[in-house]
């Protein structure tokens, strides 16, 4: 594969608790590429994402093993930066989950938090990452509205802008299609598209069209392990496994 | 897990088990037409050919309807645009058996021009490469289907060599150009079933391994394009 690396999990064993959650997992996720993780509930697909900016760190009794590298940087390290680490490595959510502000300060939130206060830049910002979001058009006359104002889809392209606005470069998505509509859907779906031409994106989906649509590569995980990895139109027409070929052509559900 | 697209699955390979059967059966009758002069025969093959035709229109409506509703996926899939194209392959093979029919009986009519040996061996290869290329298809066997692919070679000589020796019967005598031109004809029409035949075994071998055959893609040599079997 003649792509360069962004992520790359090295044996990474993943417990909450007494119970396993990831065996020994490997995957690369090249750079300005989108990867998508699917497999049935419960495979660790999702646990595999939130270990990549640890978000994991904050459920009791969880702990991981192996190595998780991004840029070359062992992420599991204690010495890393976890708040630098989340802001490099933003997070789209299965539920939009705006804060209860305005559709301006829910993108200007971690601008301020990380101390930015000239007005003249937020605006800018907050203009770009909407643009960004493809959600500037619809909403940039009501900017002071509350979020909760702005239909479902609309919230969770505003998470998207949210985490565009501090200048991440890998985006994870957890289901960001579940919860809204088709139209909805292919409007994110059409977003994600665009993103990668500047960030590198991992998707978790339940929907194997999706994935089939928007990635460029595809893991395919069950109980905990990563059962085929490739390109996504060799995973949809001709996978090496034969759980991965009973899986995704809706053999076992 | 028996799903229900299973279900949808056994029905397009029936269909298309039928319409293999029908063709296979039209191309014997064409070939027994010409050898035993058998108006007979030539005319069942005209008259088959609308049942292939509908045949093939519901292949085609059969996949249409599962890519556009089940949203099929690694091997269903590859057996959806597998099917598609074996559709289309065995419709063109009846189109040419009634070619021959048609030829055959233009040339009942006329004394015959010569003992008939070159088209009957290769009206028998182009027969053997359909049977075998529908069986590969019925078992899922790669391998019979990438060898049927490889006999196509032997009937592409055969025609040449059956126009060569035409070619020399209507320099000789013009009286033989009407006859000799209809044996042309036909001997151009098995080639081309035995062509639609390697069709077929390229889209088996690429349904059963998901690996394209075609063009001898995967033993070409790159530097003189050297095309090996």
């Amino acid at each position: 594969m003649s792509e360069l690396l962004k992520i790359r999990t090295e044996n990474l064993d993943f417990y909450y608790g007494a119970k396993q959650a990831l065996k020994g997992v490997n995957l690369d996720c090249p750079e300005k590429r989108v990867t998508a993780i699917i497999g049935p509930s419960g495979c660790g697909k999702s646990t595999l994402i939130r270990t990549l900016n640890r978000m994991n760190d904050v459920i009791p009794g969880a702990r991981a093993a192996g190595r998780v590298l991004i840029d070359g940087l062992d992420v599991l390290s204690p010495k890393m930066d976890v708040v630098e680490l989340r802001r490099a490595v933003g997070m789209v959510f299965q539920k939009p989950n705006p804060f209860p502000k305005s559709i301006f300060d829910n993108i200007a939130y971690g601008l301020r938090i990380n101390g930015l206060r000239d007005r003249q830049k937020l605006a800018e910002v907050v203009e770009r990452s909407l643009r960004g979001a493809a959600l500037w058009e619809e909403v940039k006359d009501r900017l002071r509205d509350n979020a909760f104002s702005l239909s479902g889809g609309q919230q969770q392209r505003l998470c998207i802008a949210r985490a565009l606005a501090v200048e991440p470069e890998v985006i994870l998505f957890d289901e960001p299609c579940s919860a809204i509509d088709p139209i909805a859907t292919a409007k994110i779906e059409e977003l994600i598209f665009k993103l990668k031409e500047t960030y590198t994106v991992v998707i978790v989906t339940h929907n194997m069209q999706q994935a089939a649509r928007v990635s460029d590569f595809t893991a395919f995980m069950m109980l905990g392990e990563m059962v085929e990895y490739g390109r996504t139109d060799r995973i949809f027409t001709n996978p090496a496994n034969k759980l991965t070929e009973d899986y995704i052509t809706g053999r076992f559900g | 897990m028996e799903r229900q697209f299973d279900e949808d699955l056994k029905n397009l390979r029936a269909l298309l088990m039928r319409m293999a059967s029908l063709v296979e059966e039209s191309i014997t009758q064409a070939v027994l037409a010409l050898k035993a002069n058998d108006e007979r025969a030539a005319r069942q093959v005209l008259e088959r050919e609308e049942e292939v035709n509908l045949l093939d229109i519901e292949v085609d409506g059969a996949c249409l309807r599962l890519l556009a509703l089940k949203q099929p996926m690694a091997g269903d899939l590859r057996f959806i645009t597998s099917a598609m194209k074996i559709g289309e392959e065995l419709e063109r093979m009846g189109d040419l058996a009634v070619n021959i029919a048609e030829r055959t009986l233009e040339l009942i009519k006329l004394p015959p021009l010569k003992p008939l040996i070159d088209i009957p061996r290769m009206a028998a290869l182009a027969q053997a490469m359909v049977r075998d290329v529908i069986s590969a298809f019925v078992t899922g066997n790669e391998k019979l289907a990438r060898e049927v692919c490889c006999r196509d070679d032997e009937v592409d000589e055969l025609n040449d060599q059956i126009f060569r020796e035409l070619l020399t019967y209507m320099m000789q005598d013009s009286g033989n150009i009407a006859r000799a031109v209809g044996l042309i004809l036909i001997g151009r029409h098995l080639e081309r079933i035995a062509d639609h035949a390697t069709n077929i075994g390229e889209a088996v071998f690429y349904l059963v391994e998901g690996k394209t055959i075609k063009h001898h893609i995967e033993t070409r040599d790159r530097k003189n394009i050297k095309l090996t079997c």
